[in-house]
């Protein structure tokens, strides 16, 4: 299982609130 | 950490997963790394759906002790949103799961505040202080539930 990190988090913090779903947010400098 | 295969389940079961990258999402780190003054990386910010941080991670950490700070902070959502039983089971989770790493104690001192809040039965942190005299008796936490003994 591979974690899809999204990038767009304006628009994940909308979908966090209409589906009540806690997020993860990470902050990295790792290469992508 | 994130390719840990229970690490990676644990968030796609319990999160929608965010990633703001310093460099290459720089208008993003801008205003979201201001927003949650996260200066240093890796910093992982669990939020509730409201976007309010409930739990910080900063640096790294080996695979056991990252999963068991994701779960704690997975319970002080629930613990803030008064979800009693969902909290309990998950930092008991950490407790019997992960017994070995940083998280643990807290997880037990939390256990305990979380029984108490659910029944109002002050013996939940008398019972809470007993296992702290038997175990994690050297930690922080042990301290704050000294009290309740």
């Amino acid at each position: 299982m591979e974690i899809q990190f999204r990038h767009d988090i304006e628009k994940v913090l909308e979908e966090a609130k209409d589906q009540k779903k806690p997020v993860i947010l990470d902050f990295s400098a790792a290469p992508m | 950490m994130w390719p840990d295969e229970r690490v990676a389940r644990f968030v796609v079961e319990n999160f929608i997963p965010a990633r703001v990258h310093v460099k290459d999402d720089a208008d993003a780190y801008k205003k979201y790394g201001a927003l949650y003054a996260a200066q240093w990386t890796p910093t992982v910010l669990e939020l509730d759906p409201a976007g309010i941080e409930r739990h910080r991670i900063e640096g790294f950490l080996p695979t056991d002790d990252f999963l068991a700070q994701l779960m704690l902070g997975r319970a002080r959502i629930d613990f803030q949103g008064q979800k009693w039983q969902e909290a309990e089971k998950m930092f008991r989770r950490v407790y019997e799961e992960l017994a070995a790493t940083d998280a643990a104690p807290e997880a037990l001192y939390w256990m305990g505040v979380t029984r108490y809040k659910a029944s109002g039965d002050p013996i939940a942190l008398k019972e809470t202080a007993r296992a702290f005299s038997t175990r994690y008796s050297d930690t922080g936490w042990a301290k704050k539930s000294s009290v309740w003994a």
